[in-house]
């Protein structure tokens, strides 16, 4: 068969065109709705060296899936097998084909049905390809073995739970692990009658037979066509358009590019970069503790993507951001379930007249303290920054001594735009009419709030970074005894903003600090995140008692925190006295 | 007149022939903990924008509860949703989510 077309190439061939020139369409038509900023950091790096990391992450994240196997080996492999073993099935084709040509024209689709098309092949580079060939077909379809298993065992590749699919993705899967197991058995059909296959697909083939090969040989070969072609046509409507969108969406990140407060082209991009594997499931509190299983990104993404409803969705969520830390791909799904949330009509203006006559202070040369609506409900920590202050000879002003404007950060969380925008402008006016050049602020939700969503031009810390800087400068001195101590890492100070060795470094001055099962990135939210208003408190206690068994199993004297609201949460729950990192330092001063 | 900080209320009488209960009802569906509350106040007392002036939180839901409901949208945007009240409520009731549906109810049944 020397000719260079067969029919059964067709829904292959369909397939790809339909798949490049739907992709090219979608991605037009998103880029179109990137707002004037991501359009200007676009224009401004697309030509610059961003390329080559960004290259770099798509080979680690698009072929290796580094972050995966970092979060579970076993779930690495199977990704990595599929995803990297058919690259390299296509690229390793692709070279065997230029190779075999040498330079002569061949039709596009002949690498991929290069076993029936050139059978009469024999020579020693022939064999070698044919033998990587199979070999690379060997390790995606052990790849393929695990998902199916996965499917059925999720317990099997470490994942306690797998995402429930709808029928379409259901169907599209079929189709994807059927693909592999085809062209086994296909080039096996081929490699009985011609002798071109490797180790796997001629041993198989001799099983076949050559009377049994010729007979099942070409609908081997067009039920694989029709496999592939199914699903490339499929893949840019499916969970499969990750494969390029996650390409696509390392380059736009490289370039600068962030979720903004309301939805762009680059979210549309961010929804459709999630692979559904389900990991943002495995850690999710409300699935573990309160068994509540509509609400994890993976199923908010896939219903804002098909545009169903999904106000339940939305409003759920603690926004610990657990999820987002373990995500594979990045996805601001925090972010992107502001965007939801926003209130529209119910987001007014002019709301908070009352605050306009709140005076600043002439605080040059002092910090500004600001303690936050929760530190009042925790006097403790308050009292105890101030004697802080005063020992080491710190002149401050506390904004928020007597009245407390609100960082804002709440509103935000619950789609209240505008609003919370009104708080930030007056309080950005306070701040810089106070010419003040550092802004301490204990509560860790204000300081996300300070630190991100403020653009101030002052130096905005935790309690706990500026006792840690006091510690190394030796101003504070502190006694040290063999407390044992836990420490909690609150989801906004931690996961938020990436404080994690302060607290510690101050603790580890004092005491001992303990090991716990959960922290750092995976610690557990104590339950009251302002991020959720649907939760009744009985549930709340649930989120809370599993997060307190965390610190409790270490069996410590104290459990130290840095946040007045997760402070709040625990307290009077457990027989270990609760203590903010401040207080602490103030009752152990030397 | 002299300011005292306080005043002496205006008399008002409410129709209860006239309320709409299916409100409160409605209200009490979605927020399941606000039957619970007992009016002590205590949201009102920690309240931030409620030490800046007229804001009272317990006057508000306490008039909803009463079908009041003139006036209480606008007055209601004036909450931070700090959370506070939320916190210190003895009886648990969820006030930050009983506020954004409030809002929610008064701005649809004008």
């Amino acid at each position: 068969m020397s000719s260079n077309f067969h029919p059964f190439v067709l829904p292959f061939t369909i397939g790809t065109l339909a798949l490049f020139s739907v992709l090219i369409l979608k991605y037009n038509k998103w880029i179109g709705k990137f707002d004037r900023q991501q359009k200007k950091l676009i224009r401004r790096n697309l030509f610059t060296g961003k390329l080559i990391p960004a290259v770099w992450e798509m080979i680690n994240e698009g072929l290796f899936h580094k972050k995966v196997s970092r979060y579970n080996r076993r779930l690495g492999y199977m990704h990595r097998s599929i995803a990297l073993g058919w690259f390299l099935l296509i690229s390793v084709g692709f070279v065997e084909t230029v190779f075999h040509f040498q330079g002569r024209g061949h039709a596009p689709w002949i690498g991929v049905f290069f076993r029936f098309f050139v059978r009469d092949n024999q020579t020693l580079s022939a064999w070698i390809f044919a033998q990587i060939m199979d070999l690379l077909l060997l390790y995606i379809l052990s790849g393929v073995t695990m998902a199916v298993f996965k499917s059925i065992f999720s317990k099997t590749v470490g994942m306690r739970k797998t995402t429930r699919l709808k029928l379409f993705d259901t169907s599209l899967r079929y189709s994807l692990w059927s693909i592999f197991p085809l062209r086994l058995l296909s080039e096996s059909a081929t490699a009985a009658l011609a002798d071109n296959g490797g180790f796997l697909t001629q041993s198989l083939g001799n099983l076949m037979g050559e009377r049994f090969a010729g007979v099942v040989e070409l609908p081997l070969w067009t039920l694989y066509s029709i496999a592939l072609g199914l699903f490339l046509c499929l893949l840019p409507f499916s969970r499969f358009s990750h494969i390029f969108t996650e390409l696509m969406l390392i380059y736009f990140r490289k370039m600068g590019l962030r979720e903004r407060e309301k939805p762009t082209g680059f979210t549309r991009f961010e929804l459709s970069a999630c692979s559904r594997c389900g990991i943002c499931i495995d850690n999710c509190p409300l699935d573990s503790e309160l068994n509540i299983t509509d609400i994890q990104p993976v199923y908010l993404i896939r219903d804002i993507r098909n545009r169903m409803p999904h106000r339940t969705a939305t409003e759920n969520c603690l926004m610990c951001n657990r999820c987002e830390s373990d995500c594979p791909v990045g996805i601001q799904i925090s972010e992107i379930r502001r965007q939801e949330r926003d209130k529209k009509k119910l987001d007014t203006h002019d709301n908070y007249g009352y605050i306009e006559d709140v005076q600043s202070f002439n605080a040059i040369g002092r910090v500004i303290y600001f303690g936050g609506c929760m530190s009042h409900l925790t006097p403790g920590i308050t009292e105890s920054m101030k004697k802080i202050f005063d020992t080491v000879g710190q002149k401050y002003w506390m904004m928020d001594e007597e009245r407390t404007i609100c960082c804002g950060r709440p509103l935000l969380q619950q789609g209240f735009f505008n609003q919370a925008a009104e708080l930030r402008r007056k309080n950005t006016q306070l701040i810089m009419e106070s010419r003040s050049k550092t802004l301490v602020t204990s509560c860790p939700i204000c300081y996300q709030s300070f630190r991100k969503e403020y653009n101030l031009p002052i130096k905005v810390v935790h309690h706990t970074e500026y006792i840690a800087t006091m510690l190394r400068l030796g101003k504070l001195r502190l006694n040290r005894s063999e407390l044992r101590l836990a420490y909690h890492d609150p989801c906004e100070l931690g996961r938020g903003c990436g404080i994690y060795d302060e607290p510690r470094e101050v603790l580890s001055a004092l005491g001992q600090l303990l090991k716990l099962e959960q922290e750092y990135k995976n610690s557990l939210c104590c339950g009251y995140n302002l991020g959720n208003t649907v939760l009744e408190l009985d549930q709340q206690l649930k989120v809370r008692d599993a997060s307190l068994r965390n610190l409790t199993d270490a069996h410590p004297d104290f459990i130290a925190t840095a946040c007045p609201l997760c402070k709040k949460a625990f307290q009077h729950s457990t027989t270990q006295p609760i203590k903010d990192v401040a207080e602490l330092v103030v009752e152990n001063l030397r | 007149m002299a300011d005292f900080g306080f005043s002496i209320s205006k008399p008002q009488s409410i129709d209860t022939n006239d309320m709409d209960v299916g409100r409160l009802q409605a209200l009490e569906a979605k927020v399941p903990s606000f039957k619970r509350c007992i009016n002590c106040g205590a949201c009102t007392a920690t309240c931030s924008a409620g030490q800046f002036g007229s804001f009272n939180i317990r006057r508000i839901h306490n008039l909803y509860r009463w079908d009041q409901r003139k006036g209480l949208e606008k007055e209601l945007q004036q909450c931070m949703l700090c959370g506070k009240c939320t916190l210190v409520c003895p009886r648990g009731v969820n006030l930050r989510y009983l506020i954004i549906r409030l809002r929610k109810a008064l701005a649809d049944n004008k």
